[in-house]
């Protein structure tokens, strides 16, 4: 099988935590596919779209799509991003109808990390290995936009070592929310109060997710609540092997 | 309104304020900062009632989409419906009013009971005289209110309004309400609440016994049969609808439904999404005044049906908001409300679907912070259960307000740099780099970031620093290897 498969990094991977888009091109070529990423890409616009800036979303909406146009599948290791592309790209180019059937192949050929490598690539094997116990939090917009609940998790079964402790509410928003974080930071830091509360409690290891928003978020509360030894993890770093397992992070 | 065609796309002096000036900001603040509060809101748990609820319903989905559908079907045709509805309720004597405005409520229901001479009026759970301040109507006119829904007769002892749709007092403990019914009541003070509740029934049946006028909202209309629909917990609706002599009924026009097979499928929903019961202790239908040989009800019974911005919504992009039944199922799912309370929102509507209504009800630059203070997680679209896209409606309400130009300049400007940014790749990769290796430094060996400039993230976080890279950089050096 060689799928070409486009791999959309990110804005937050290629600034913050470039080892996670390392881990998804890792995965992608272990299920044998044929991996490209488009050099010129940045953002796929959701700051702008949640903002309501709906223009500026859509300049990057057009980038995002001549630049993975000629790709069989898109990949993100981003629930977030992902579900931006292919739930709201073709509402946001709704004036645009020239755009119109580029944005709906586009969408329909785009997909969340473990979304792919479970029900397109059927990725069987592993590489990562993992010695202790995780706990794992579905991210809103992977989880409610793209159906994202059992791809990382099956996949996590696969890894050698690894006992998933789940905690009582893994579907409950971690209060990220982009400019919202920034905008209302208290509200924020206190939604992501009860994440931790509820990580901390399963005594797991590492929480590990599917989107870097959540990450840095949650990492953050975690730190700035005297937790150092938590550690945080994209899915990619555990499956791919990855992970940083020495430092803070 | 004088009928009901009278949709009008001139902006209505609705007469309603906002409770309260401060922001949301500083209202939110306080709630974070006042631990009665949190300990309420951490103690209040309806999302796991209606988790429970809803287990017996086996084809959850289905009846959800077709409880949507009913609604819709209500908005589309919704002249015809309270055409009929009218027509039907005066036909059993009922007297059916149109309130255009906030203003209006207030002015019909003071004239119906200064012709009657009324001296008392009790009321039941009425979230659109909580629009129109229409206690201090009456109070203004000479008249003493009573509210009988236990959660509103605290509240209304404290002088406050509601925080949440159908627990308007679940911001307060039992040591409040006890305090409150000593201060009240001039009774010993019981902290007990099998106790609190004995002693609010025997105040309460004074009331009910003494007063002339019962006012309640009306959870729905029927259009095939005239019929006004209340759903409740306390048995106090019954007692309002039919101990004085007048029964008045509020409700919005949005809230008719065709036949009473869509109420029988919306109940399904309503009960179980708002508080998990299979169905509520009491659900009233009150089709017309006391008949002839009938031996209890009202002698008068008027609906008063309220526009007050909401025709403006129909056939526009934010007509879904007018599906709504009500639950309250949006506010217990939403991480924000959970834990700010209803206060902090200033008006009527708390919680997601109080960020759609507010800004369309009083004016978009009237809230400007509603809907933006939401993660867009959608713990409530997916529990709704006519299926309104609430952070597709917020969303829409942010492009609204750009549009207008009402968001600050320095959020302009930063989304705009950031959009120019991102579509100039080299300037970008430059950037990122730089950030990059800044963000490694800052964070230093403890690879931490403590404070960021603007403070919204770093009050309660800190920030994991970059690796010092970016991955487009690292990517070109591995492809040069
Ligand atoms: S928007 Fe939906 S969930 Fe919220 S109160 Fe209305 S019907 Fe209930």
């Amino acid at each position: 099988m060689f799928l070409k498969v486009g791999l959309f990094v990110t804005c937050l991977v290629d600034l913050m935590r470039p080892r996670i888009g390392f881990a998804a091109l890792k995965l992608l070529e272990s299920a044998g596919c044929e991996v490209v990423v488009p050099e010129a890409q940045t953002c796929c616009g959701q700051p702008g779209y949640n903002s309501g800036d709906r223009p500026a979303a859509q300049a990057l909406a057009l980038k995002v799509l001549r630049e993975f146009d000629d790709c069989d599948y898109v990949v993100s290791p981003s629930g977030s991003c992902g579900g931006m592309i292919r739930a709201h790209y073709v509402e946001l180019l709704a004036e645009l109808p020239q755009h119109a059937d580029a944005a709906r192949r586009l969408a329909a050929k785009t997909y969340e990390l473990t979304d792919f490598l479970v029900n397109v690539a059927k990725l069987e094997v592993v590489p990562g290995r993992f010695p202790g116990t995780i706990t794992y939090h579905d991210s809103c917009s992977g989880l409610r936009e793209l159906g994202v609940k059992t791809q990382p998790r099956a996949l996590l079964a696969k890894v050698p070592g690894l006992e998933l402790k789940e905690m009582a509410t893994p579907e409950y928003c971690c209060g990220f929310g982009g400019t919202f974080s920034v905008k209302y930071g208290e509200i924020s830091s206190r939604i992501a109060e009860r994440k931790c509360e509820d990580i901390t409690t399963t005594g797991a290891d590492a929480v590990v997710l599917g989107d870097l928003g959540c990450m840095l978020n949650i990492e953050g509360r975690l730190r700035r609540r005297g937790d150092s030894h938590t550690r945080v993890y994209h899915v990619a770093e555990v499956l791919a092997g990855v992970e940083d397992t020495d430092g803070n992070r | 309104m004088t009928t009901p065609h009278a949709s009008g796309a001139s902006t209505p002096n609705t007469g309603a304020r906002p409770h309260s000036t401060i922001s949301f900001k500083d209202r939110a603040h306080d709630r974070l900062n006042d631990a009665k509060v949190q300990r309420a809101m951490r103690n209040f748990n309806l999302a796991g009632a209606r988790a429970r609820g809803v287990l017996d319903l086996e084809n959850l989905e289905d009846i959800r989409t077709s409880a949507a559908a009913i609604r819709d079907r209500s908005l589309a045709m919704l002249d015809v419906w309270l055409e009929r509805f009218e027509r039907e309720a005066t036909r059993r004597g009922v007297t059916v009013h149109w309130a255009e405005s906030h203003d209006d409520i207030n002015r019909i229901t003071v004239e119906i009971a200064k012709a009657n001479g009324v001296k008392k009026v009790i009321k039941s759970k009425s979230m659109v005289s909580e629009e129109s301040h229409l206690n201090a109507a009456i109070e203004a006119a000479g008249m003493k209110v009573v509210e009988t829904d236990l959660g509103e007769y605290i509240v209304q002892l404290a002088g406050e309004t509601p925080s949440h749709i159908i627990a308007p007092a679940i911001h307060k403990n039992r040591d409040d309400v006890a305090d409150l019914f000593h201060e009240h009541h001039k009774t010993p003070r019981n902290n007990d609440p099998a106790v609190l509740t004995m002693e609010a029934r025997k105040f309460l049946r004074e009331h009910f016994l003494s007063a002339d006028m019962g006012i309640t909202g009306g959870n729905f209309l029927i259009a095939e049969t005239g019929s006004l629909v209340l759903v409740t917990n306390e048995g106090n609706g019954r007692m309002t609808t039919t101990m004085p002599r007048i029964h008045v009924a509020i409700t919005g026009i949005e809230k008719v439904l065709g036949t009473m097979e869509d109420l029988s499928c919306i109940l399904r929903l309503l009960t179980r999404s708002a508080t998990g019961q299979s169905i509520s202790n009491y659900i009233t239908v009150n089709t017309g005044p006391k008949q002839a040989g009938d031996s209890d009800g009202p002698e008068q019974m008027h609906v008063i049906i309220v526009d007050a911005g909401r025709a403006r919504l129909l056939g526009t992009d934010m007509q879904e908001a007018l599906r709504c039944i009500r639950c309250g199922a949006c506010m217990n799912h939403c991480p924000v409300y959970q834990n700010i309370g209803g206060h902090a929102y200033g008006w009527v509507y708390p919680g997601p679907i109080g960020s759609v209504l507010t800004p369309n009800y009083i004016g978009l630059e009237k809230a400007l912070d509603l809907p933006h203070a939401a993660t867009l997680c959608n713990q409530c679209g997916v529990v709704c259960p006519v299926k309104i896209p609430l952070p597709e409606l917020m969303r829409k309400l942010r492009e609204k307000q750009t549009e207008r130009g009402l968001r600050p300049w320095q959020e302009r400007t930063g989304l705009r740099l950031w959009s120019w940014l991102a579509q100039r790749p080299s300037l970008y990769g430059l950037a990122t780099r730089v950030a990059a290796r800044l963000g490694k430094s800052v964070g230093g060996a403890e690879r931490t970031i403590h404070r960021l400039p603007g403070k919204g993230w770093t009050e309660g976080r800190d920030m994991p620093a970059p690796q010092g890279k970016t991955f487009r950089e690292l990517y070109a050096e591995r492809n040069r290897k």
